[in-house]
């Protein structure tokens, strides 16, 4: 007991010297972990990914042209990365001279609200009475046309892709393609749709 | 009741339905300096939904929103460009 009270007695100066050393250390590490946080708040935002939408729009109908075009627009505004590749039927959405005369199919689609039996829609004008129709229901709910949301999808630089294969065996000639569209393959679609967040074909 | 943020810039999407909400609130956001708040008026019920997405995925600050009878408001404060 004696012994500690005398040991006590002898440190304050030695005590006084740790309390400085201690005191220059602590306030390095606070240095140090803030430089560490600042560093990490500033990698911290562009770590977040860009996502990324890859589709494939096979469909040449008016009612399979918009949702592809929807969720392109969409996900282009939200800055997202966007592919279409436009394949088959689907490449008559970025033909300049087809793309205005989307047609919806009465026949084999029974959702058509006409209330007459199915048979009815392969009677010749059917398909433009359709058509007419949505395009009517369409401009009654303001929706942007086929042609409007495709420039929505290139002013947020969504990528879209014309199926070459398709316009040699369907003789579409670069020229039919809408402006701003690029033509490709299957690989450089799988390349880029390798890395992507959402992949759907439409 | 909370105040309402005063807003710089008013954006009318009633009567549009998805995507455009979404498409024009990310023109007129382009277009408006850092900080800046926006309002948007839509009707389009998706929209309950589809504001917020809009906030996460952009980073852009969803501050308020505020349900009228028959239309929603959207308070969206501009953040700094969207990362990469």
């Amino acid at each position: 007991m004696s012994e500690q009270t005398q040991k006590a007695e002898l440190d304050p100066a030695l005590e006084q010297r740790i309390n400085e050393i201690v005191a220059e250390k602590f306030a390095e590490l606070v240095r140090t972990d803030q430089l560490a946080l600042a560093a990490a708040r500033s990698e911290a935002k562009p770590k977040r990914k860009r996502r990324r939408l890859a589709l494939v729009a096979s469909k040449g109908t008016l009612d399979m042209a918009y949702p592809p075009l929807i969720l392109a627009s969409t996900a282009g505004a939200m800055g997202w990365e966007v592919g279409i590749f436009f394949t088959f039927y689907g490449l008559d959405i970025i033909n300049k001279r087809r793309n205005r005369n989307l047609q919806v199919a009465p026949v084999g689609n029974p959702a058509m609200p006409v209330p007459v039996p199915n048979v009815v829609g392969a009677i010749p004008g059917m398909t433009a009475m359709a058509t007419k129709m949505m395009k009517g229901w369409m401009n009654a709910a303001r929706m942007p046309t086929v042609d409007e949301l495709i420039q929505m999808c290139r002013a947020t630089g969504v990528q879209m892709i014309a199926c070459s294969t398709t316009m040699g065996v369907m003789k579409v000639d670069a020229d039919d393609i809408m402006d701003g569209m690029t033509i490709g393959g299957a690989a450089a679609f799988l390349d880029f749709a390798a890395d992507a967040d959402v992949n759907l074909f439409i | 009741m909370t105040t309402l943020p005063a807003p710089d810039h008013v954006l009318d999407c009633s009567g549009t339905l998805c995507p455009m909400p979404v498409v024009r609130l990310r023109e007129e956001i382009e277009k408006i300096a850092v900080g800046q708040v926006i309002k948007v008026i839509a009707t389009d019920p998706a929209s309950v939904n589809d504001m917020p997405a809009f906030a996460r995925n952009t980073g852009h600050e969803l501050l308020e929103t505020v349900k009228g009878p028959g239309f929603y408001e959207y308070y969206f404060r501009k953040t700094a460009e969207e990362d990469e």
